[in-house]
């Protein structure tokens, strides 16, 4: 009955054996040890000589349970289980003892890292001795995905899934997609017009008889799992029916509300209450803003339903559809359900906008200090000063113009220390796009390093400078304030070692990408995680740069941290392509890491007493009930049951349970009480 | 057992049991290591999917076989990856903690926290903290003595009995 | 409320600036007086010392840390749980003193060798804007026997009130607004202008004249330009070098400001119907004979 078990201990080069005596920790594995049967070191079990030792001793040695003691079981689990399924032994006797990050790498002394290195091992040799087989479960595939966020990154993704043939819903909580590439004015490196590159891949997602587009729509929850998930969709109220709209724009110039800010252009420009985006905005129909339309404050202050309201109709007034009109003040948000096989998250950052916390720029204070993206709205063709450079305050142009690098970015003690990655090149595009159109003026800018590596980058970049001629300076600024209707910059230049005094017209801050605000509660929605910057993490930074910790959610863009196009692009088709390799099977195999009601023979049954505990913590409601019945028919017990398809395996039934009925594959009393009661305690 | 050379004589050397969720301070664990921060070599970890997945009886298993500290943690509020399970722990830790203090059993001697997947630094600090505050603490011996009592105690007992409590 | 602030007793710090007979005395007087009003009960720390500021801390860390835990540690003795240090060169070396001895063991045990008294760093310490406006902004309402009419106050906090944010924890350090607040307590306009923290040369006024003249044109013409008439301080340094220096930078550019500078102690004090003179404020380089005048009696 007792088992076989094997032993392996890697070198991980020198990353292990540096400061943790391999071979002592595979001596003592077996000493006093009868179940270790044979122990071994070896420098990289991982690869393929490894990997092909492994196999060949569980068939030489006859091993039925194997230890690695290596890496974290995050990275290599699965290498050795998959390698001991081909060896012909179950993969879920193979445990792992995590030496690499829970001892070499962190305990220097040799002596102390070998010490409880053997104690870890002692610990897994133990729990393996416990394990079973387990079979995978396999599930099914919705084959239809779902793509969060219409910016490049989801267009891109939802794009190379839908030319595959698979059925793609695309969901964007503005009213158009197109997301933050769609307002800049050019792309560096290569001063392409965004726009121009931007809308003929709005337009081919629009027409793609694959995809499905919900904008001005947001995710409410996602339940399920890996190829199963449902999705619940808000529709919210766009006050406007999207199949009876023609996009003819008569109700947005009618509209008498014209002076609100526009978000699209960052605030410099004004639109209308029931108004699209921009120009190019798809769907190229309007939404109506509940919150500034005339006949909706006016319902909201006299409390009655919007349509008894008769304060403004102009837009339904001379809405030409007929007989049923396109807009409709009734309109309620609407929930939607979706089956989804697999989900790519592609929400974006936002520009640090709340730029007062730069009172010594000016921000927030002076309206001639504005941020990255306001200029870029300031140079684009399509924006609210036409693509003339004007300061906001009074529409003159500026002739001194100071730009200052890493606003949010490297800023600890601002509270965001890292590097945005993408201003210092839009800078310099900055600098360009300015002379380009103020062939008089000039462009002053303040960095703390410049970082440029990418292809075509650095040329860029000094072309600013040896070309367009702006003038870099290396330091900080320490104040931005207002002298007459000038901007007076104090900074210092550090090359020189002497103190700058540059009386601007206008101050730009490259301002760094954040997280969406709501990054943290929409990762709790998808069970994903984040980082201390509340961007979503991959699971390994290198080589599952995609993967999100939830199998089957794929990241793609600026919601897994700052980054240009270029790379966004790459890396919705590096998540789309994950998608596509899920989808393309009509079965998945599920970690069999799920719970178990005992089942007994009669006359007991079952020793589950019918609580039901069990049922009210479960987070999936995957406990259900089942009635043992006797012969005639007559119900003999309700005992509880686990469906397998719904069980997560996070054990909390395990843990309520009072009759100790339900155990936790992988994780049951008796293999955590192995690992315990092996640990040597002094 | 032999002793770091550098370390002062005689020290007390607690044994800490840290039972871990697979998602959030695993994780978190796995950072510090990839970022080799070190830490003191007291603690063996343990672990499970989930903190909500922990069964009290763990940790009293754990200190009847000689641990003389536990700590557990999971992912911070609201980002359980099975969306609840760790405020499952955190009641079941409100209910149990009253009662291990009233079985005479200090509760310093466990200790509950939230570590995240990003938070390599705060599992360090954590471990540091709660093995310099077991140390302070002594073994756990009142309870650990209890265990050799029987027919069969060996050599062990020898120096548990040399102090009291 | 006003029962409990009345019972508040404070250790008092007055350091060498501020002190009987020294160079900035008005400061510390009218700091005195108007407390004698308004509240808190101040009481003269026993056996005070140099809190280690300028050459002390400049030569020798754990000296000027040894000198400026000592009256820490003396107020302790004395009962009181917060000190007031109405210069900012004091409050601030005692607090980030009492922040060095938190954070290094060995400096704290070298330091209460050196001054045979324990360190609990259980006082708070606390500058003169803070106590106004922790404990006196009702009683001013209250006890305010005179108005200002037409003075517009630029508020200037220099750098010391506020800097090292991260251990003084005092205010906006870029924007702060505390002084603001007192000034328009007491009926007179806080002006909004750009040179509220910007630096006025400081300790380089006898050394680096040049420099000062320059660092406070800027700072008088920033006023000026936003149209105040007064500027009002809580800093002995800030003080001398505002108020001496406005000849000086009438020799080199040829612009008289002659705008007066007056402690915010000064201001609360003519508001609560004090005696110029009592409040020192015949001491002063530039007249302040304009922002007296500006104030007249509430009529009731």
């Amino acid at each position: 009955m007792s088992k076989k078990i094997g032993v392996f201990v890697c070198h991980c080069g020198t990353n292990i054996s540096a400061t943790v005596d391999v071979e002592k920790v595979a001596e003592e594995a077996k000493k006093n040890n009868p179940g270790v049967s044979y122990t071994t070191t070896y420098k990289y079990m991982c690869s393929d000589p490894g990997q092909k030792l492994l196999r060949d001793k569980i068939k030489e040695e006859g091993l039925d349970g194997v230890v690695v003691a290596a890496c974290s079981p995050k990275m290599h689990e699965h290498t050795f289980r998959n390698a001991s399924k081909k060896a012909g032994m179950n993969p879920y006797h193979v445990e792992i003892s995590n030496l690499r990050e829970q001892c070499s790498w962190v305990h220097p002394d040799k002596p102390t890292g070998t010490e409880k290195s053997v104690d870890l091992v002692r610990m897994m040799t133990e729990k393996t001795r416990k394990d079973k087989s387990l079979n995978p479960i396999k599930v099914p595939v919705t084959k239809r995905a779902l793509v969060i966020g219409g910016g490049i990154a989801g267009i891109q993704a939802a794009l190379d899934i839908a030319d595959a043939g698979h059925e793609v819903i695309m969901v964007e909580r503005e009213a158009s997609i197109g997301g933050h590439m769609a307002q800049l004015s050019e792309t560096f490196p290569t001063l392409d017009c965004s726009q121009c590159i931007m809308t003929p891949k709005m337009v081919e997602l629009a027409q793609n008889e694959n995809i499905t587009l919900y904008t001005w729509s947001e995710i409410e929850a996602v339940d399920g799992y890996l190829g199963n998930f449902d999705v619940k969709i808000r529709k919210k109220a766009r006050s406007v029916d999207l199949d009876l709209c023609t996009g003819c724009s008569s109700c947005w110039q009618v509209c008498p509300s014209k002076k609100i800010k526009s978000e699209f252009d960052m605030g410099l420009g004004k639109r209308t209450a029931i108004y699209i985006p921009f120009p190019q905005a798809i769907p190229s129909k309007p939404v109506l803003d509940r919150e500034h339309c005339l006949l909706f404050k006016d319902a909201r202050k006299k409390n009655i339903p919007p349509n008894d309201s008769k304060v403004c109709r102009k837009c339904l007034d001379i809405c030409p559809i007929a007989p049923v009109k396109a807009i409709d003040y009734t309109q309620e948000d609407e929930i939607i359900t979706e089956k989804i096989g697999a989900i790519v998250v592609a929400t974006g950052y936002k520009e640090l906008d709340d730029i007062s916390m730069y009172g010594e720029y000016g921000g927030g204070k002076y309206k001639d200090v504005i941020t990255g993206l306001q200029f870029e709205r300031l140079a684009s063709a399509s924006g609210p000063s036409e693509g003339e450079i004007q300061r906001p305050s009074d529409g003159k142009v500026p002739e001194i113009i100071v730009f200052i690098q890493c606003v949010g970015s490297r800023d600890p003690a601002k509270g965001c220390s890292y590097c945005s990655k993408t201003c210092c090149m839009y800078t310099a595009k900055h600098t360009m796009l300015y002379k380009h159109k103020v062939h008089h003026g000039h462009a002053y800018v303040f960095y703390i390093d410049i970082r440029c590596p990418g292809k075509g980058y650095e040329e860029f970049s000094l072309r600013a400078i040896e070309e367009e001629g702006a003038t870099y300076l290396r330091g900080r600024v320490s104040r931005v304030y207002k002298k007459g209707d000038k901007l007076v910059v104090l900074g210092a230049d550090t090359l020189t070692g002497s103190v700058v005094e540059i009386e601007a017209d206008m101050v730009v801050l490259a301002s760094a990408m954040k997280a969406q605000d709501d990054a943290e509660k929409f990762a709790q929605k998808l069970s994903i995680q984040y980082d201390k910057d509340k961007f979503f993490s991959e699971i390994h930074p290198k080589l599952k740069p995609v993967e999100s910790s939830s199998a089957g959610i794929f990241l793609a863009g600026t919601c897994q941290g700052p980054k240009d196009i270029p790379e966004t692009v790459a890396q919705a088709g590096a998540a789309a392509s994950k998608v596509l390799a899920l989808l393309s099977a009509d079965e998945l195999e599920r970690e069999p890491v799920v719970a178990k009601v005992d089942r007994l023979p009669a006359p007991i049954f079952s020793t589950c007493i019918g609580c039901f505990y069990c049922q009210r913590v479960c987070p999936y409601g995957a406990i259900e009930s089942e009635d043992i019945k006797a012969r005639d028919g007559s119900t003999i017990k309700t005992v509880a049951r686990v469906n397998e398809g719904l069980c997560q395996g996070c054990g909390l039934c395990a843990a309520t349970c009072r009759s100790k009925s339900v155990e936790l594959a992988g994780f049951n009393d008796e293999q955590v009480y192995a690992e315990i009661n092996s640990v040597e305690f002094n | 057992m032999s002793k770091a050379e550098a370390k002062p004589e005689n020290q007390f050397e607690p044994k800490i049991i840290a039972f871990l969720c697979n998602w959030c301070t695993y994780a978190g664990a796995d950072l510090a290591g990839t970022g080799r921060k070190e830490y003191q070599a007291n603690v063996r970890i343990i672990k499970l999917p989930c903190t909500g997945g922990i069964d009290p009886l763990f940790l009293i298993k754990a200190f009847e076989r000689g641990a003389d500290g536990i700590l557990v943690s999971g992912c911070h509020p609201g980002d359980c990856h099975y969306n609840s399970g760790n405020y499952h722990a955190r009641r079941r830790w409100n209910v149990f903690r009253p009662l291990l203090e009233f079985c005479g059993i200090n509760p310093d001697r466990i200790q509950f926290s939230w570590i995240s997947a990003a938070e390599g630094g705060k599992w360090v600090e954590t471990i540091n903290g709660i093995v310099d505050a077991v140390r302070e603490l002594g073994p756990f011996e009142s309870y650990q003595k209890l265990n050799t009592i029987g027919p069969e105690t060996s050599g062990g007992a020898a120096d548990a009995s040399s102090e009291t409590g | 409320m006003s029962e409990e602030t009345k019972k508040t007793k404070i250790g008092y710090y007055p350091g060498c600036a501020i002190t009987k007979c020294s160079t900035s005395e008005e400061y510390g007087t009218s700091v005195l007086g108007v407390s004698r009003v308004i509240g808190p009960e101040l009481v003269e720390i026993d056996d005070w010392n140099c809190c280690g500021a300028s050459s002390g801390h400049a030569t020798n860390h754990k000296l000027s840390t040894a000198l400026s835990v000592r009256n820490i540690s003396l107020a302790e003795k004395d009962g009181y749980d917060e000190v007031l240090a109405p210069c900012p060169m004091c409050s601030q070396r005692l607090i980030v003193s009492q922040d060095d001895v938190e954070k290094d063991e060995k400096l704290r045990e070298e330091v209460e060798d050196a001054i045979e008294m324990p360190i609990s760093n259980n006082v708070k310490v606390s500058n003169y804007l803070e106590i106004v406006k922790n404990y006196s902004m009702d009683e001013i309402a209250e006890k305010q026997k005179k108005k200002p009419e037409g003075l517009k106050v630029a508020s200037y906090y220099g750098c010391l009130l506020v800097r090292p944010p991260k251990i003084l924890k005092f205010d906006d350090p870029e924007d702060p607004k505390t002084m603001d607040e007192i000034v328009t307590a007491i009926g007179a306009e806080a002006v909004d202008w750009e040179f509220k923290t910007s630096c006025c040369g400081g300790g380089f006024t006898l050394s680096r004249t040049d420099v000062v003249v320059k660092l406070t044109n800027d700072i008088l013409e920033g006023a000026a330009d936003a149209g105040a008439n007064a500027i009002a301080v809580a800093c002995p340094m800030c003080h001398a070098n505002l108020d001496m220096k406005q000849n000086n930078i009438e020799k080199e550019t040829g612009r008289r400001f002659n705008i007066p500078i007056v402690y915010i102690s000064e201001l609360i004090g003519l508001a609560l119907g004090l005696n110029p003179k009592d409040l020192g404020m015949d001491k002063h380089f530039i007249d302040t004979g304009s922002v007296i005048n500006a104030f007249s009696n509430i009529e009731k």
